[in-house]
């Protein structure tokens, strides 16, 4: 068995805050950590390498900071870890991160047939869930997004069984290998990293390709060159052009205040007030 | 993986955007009609509202794209499209399609925008939409912009401007697809308002083969197992929720939301920090990377009202807020605000609603 995992680096979006006058990010200080949607599915493929045996490799398209994104993955017990890095992706839209990943993922291929890749639900700084079903169209793989539990794995066979989370149920699927699976979160819980592990992590070599290394020809294809969609403005949300409406009395009372808000509520907004009576009764 | 977030800004550049011959023969809006066990996913009428209003300013058609099984469901999803807006429908009946496959799915829908050529395709951002996008996108080539809060269209360049949160939610930035057609986006649930529904519409169908048989097909559904919706929160549809956030400050507070929400017979919501801190489900998070509601009344407490969770709550008819923080964003678009500390307001308004509600029971 020969999983690859695609991970990204992402700042710790919870820890963003945006300048109060000028709407600018304010990104100094903020910590940068593995895309806690890829920890589920890096996870997913430790627990079937446990079983099946086989090799988990770890790749990520991103800057050289990203080295220590990969290494974390390699402490929790990945087997290797490849950073594709290059000017020459910069300014990548989905369409353009899956084209430099997927002639990348054939390239670990070249070394080691891959029979599975996953990849995380969606990022928490993009949140696009593009990629990976991207990455399965360019490798040909069978695409199974939101899935919630891996059910079996048959190596001989070479089908795989799961539970797809639908809108409303769940999808049993079975479908034959290679295929790129994106897992659901809270499906499993990351092991920790063992004492062994962080030390190999520390001193693992890891492999850094550029675009020739990874088996990229075409430059139109990558980066801005390669991207059809253009950031056209970043703009702060427009307030709207009305405030709320202050409810203030007199005696400044929490009751007083709850009362004055009812009393508005029910007068200006006639419907509310049996929406409310009716939706409480 | 985007890296749009990260992407310098590429301008559009100054005037007119000149497309060639051959993306100027995409023309007309599509709306991708979701249906999942005999029934459409409401996000697709609310895109087909959305769709007649860029159909209107371009000046084209808009139709509806039904995937399905040969059969009466199928062709009623169609006849429901036209009554919610659509002029026409592209339909293709085939028994590999009667359970939603990314495979047979991504087929069908990009034959039949190779064959028809629309210059808008939309989709809701589902665990089907979102599944079906990236792989058609992926095939044709073309760009395609996740979770769109508003899309318009910029009539000097005929593009669609689709906006949508970026920086984990704390800005907004417009993406355009110039030079490639369609023009491909997705839009989550209830962010789009429902169209006026009118059973006197009727369109035509355009009929398409899929042009593939259930051997060619590598992925098989064993079996669908439905969710018993009775022990799920239904916060897209409610019609009061009763939200919480961080400046509620610990779980044993956050039982005072509980308690008005109890009263008003209202949902439960909450801001994405309560969620990752496991005060609630994961089920009922408000915002971009939870669920976008509309109710009637939202009523916000200690929630400061960040990009990403007013992107899930502002189309809500009416916003009460209460905040200690004059300052806090969510009193620049909430309808009605409150300054003070949430853990004496609360009660106080749990009290007066009762108070009102007898005094209503006496009246009838």
């Amino acid at each position: 068995m020969h999983i690859v995992v695609c991970i990204k680096q992402v700042p710790d979006s919870a820890q963003i805050r945006v300048h109060p006058v000028t709407n600018t990010i304010m990104r100094q200080g903020v910590p940068a950590i593995v895309n806690p949607y890829d920890l589920f599915s890096l996870e997913e493929a430790l627990r079937l390498k446990d079983i099946h045996g086989g090799r988990v490799t770890v790749i990520t398209m991103g800057p050289p900071q990203a080295e220590a994104a990969l290494r974390k993955c390699i402490s929790f017990g990945a087997d290797e870890a490849i950073l594709v890095t290059d000017r020459a992706f910069a300014g990548a839209d989905t369409l353009a991160t899956s084209y430099a990943l997927a002639t990348a993922i054939a390239q670990i291929a070249k070394d080691q047939a891959v029979d599975m890749v996953f990849c995380g639900k969606q990022t928490i700084d993009g949140d696009t869930a593009q990629v990976g079903p991207g990455i399965a169209k360019r490798m040909d793989m069978q695409l199974l997004t939101y899935v919630s539990q891996v059910d079996s794995l048959d190596i001989t066979s070479r089908t795989v069984q799961v539970q797809r989370r639908a809108e409303g149920g769940v999808q049993v699927l079975t479908t034959r290998l290679p295929c790129l699976v994106t897992m659901l979160e809270g499906t499993n819980e990351m092991r920790f990293a063992t004492m062994d592990n962080m030390f190999r992590a520390a001193r693992y070599q890891l492999k850094v390709w550029d675009r020739v290394a990874a088996g990229i020809e075409d430059v139109s294809k990558i980066g801005l060159k390669g991207s059809p969609t253009v950031v056209s403005k970043v703009f702060a949300p427009q307030a709207k052009t009305q405030r709320a409406e202050i409810i203030d009395s007199e005696s400044g009372e929490p009751r007083d205040l709850a009362l004055t808000l009812i009393s508005k509520l029910f007068t200006q907004h006639p419907a509310m007030s049996e929406a409310v009576v009716k939706q409480s009764a | 993986m985007s890296a749009e977030t990260k992407a310098p800004v590429k301008k559009a550049g100054k005037g007119k955007y000149e497309l060639s011959d051959e993306l100027k023969a995409y023309q007309g809006v599509w709306v991708f009609v979701e249906h999942e066990r005999g029934e459409v996913h409401p996000v697709s009428w609310e895109l087909l509202g959305e769709g007649r209003k860029l159909a209107a300013q371009l000046g084209v058609p808009l139709s509806g794209v039904v995937l399905g099984a040969p059969g009466l469901a199928t062709r009623r999803f169609c006849e429901e499209a036209f009554f919610h807006g659509a002029d026409n429908c592209y339909l293709i009946e085939d028994a590999a399609l009667g359970n939603y496959r990314n495979q047979p799915f991504t087929k069908g829908l990009t034959d039949l925008v190779n064959t028809y050529k629309p210059e808008i395709l939309l989709l809701g951002a589902t665990t089907q939409g979102r599944d079906l996008a990236g792989s058609v996108a992926t095939t044709l080539k073309t760009g395609l912009t996740a979770d769109c809060t508003e899309l318009n269209i910029d009539m000097e360049n005929r593009s669609l401007a689709a906006s949508r949160p970026t920086f984990g939610g704390s800005l907004l930035c417009t993406i355009l697809t110039l030079n490639y057609r369609p023009q491909m986006a997705t839009v989550r649930p209830r962010v789009m308002s429902m169209p006026q529904r009118d059973n006197s519409r009727t369109g035509s169908i355009v009929q398409h083969p899929l042009g593939l048989i259930e051997t060619d097909i590598v992925t098989k559904v064993l079996e669908y197992i439905p969710d018993n919706r009775q022990d799920k929160p239904q916060l897209a549809f409610a019609d009061i929720i009763v939200s919480g956030g961080r400046g509620m400050k610990n779980p044993e507070n956050f039982q005072l939301i509980w308690d008005l929400a109890l009263l008003l017979g209202a949902e439960v919501g909450a801001s994405r920090p309560v969620v990752q801190a496991g005060w609630v489900d994961l089920e009922r998070q408000v915002g971009q990377s939870g669920k976008t509601v509309r109710p009637k009344l939202y009523i916000a407490a200690g929630i400061s009202g960040a990009i990403q969770h007013r992107v899930g709550m502002e189309g809500s008819d009416v916003i009460i807020a209460i905040n200690n923080d004059p300052n806090a964003p969510i009193f620049d678009f909430a309808t009605y605000g409150i300054v003070g500390n949430a853990m004496t307001i609360l009660p106080a308004l749990t009290q007066a609603f009762k108070q009102q509600f007898a005094v209503a029971k006496m009246a009838s």
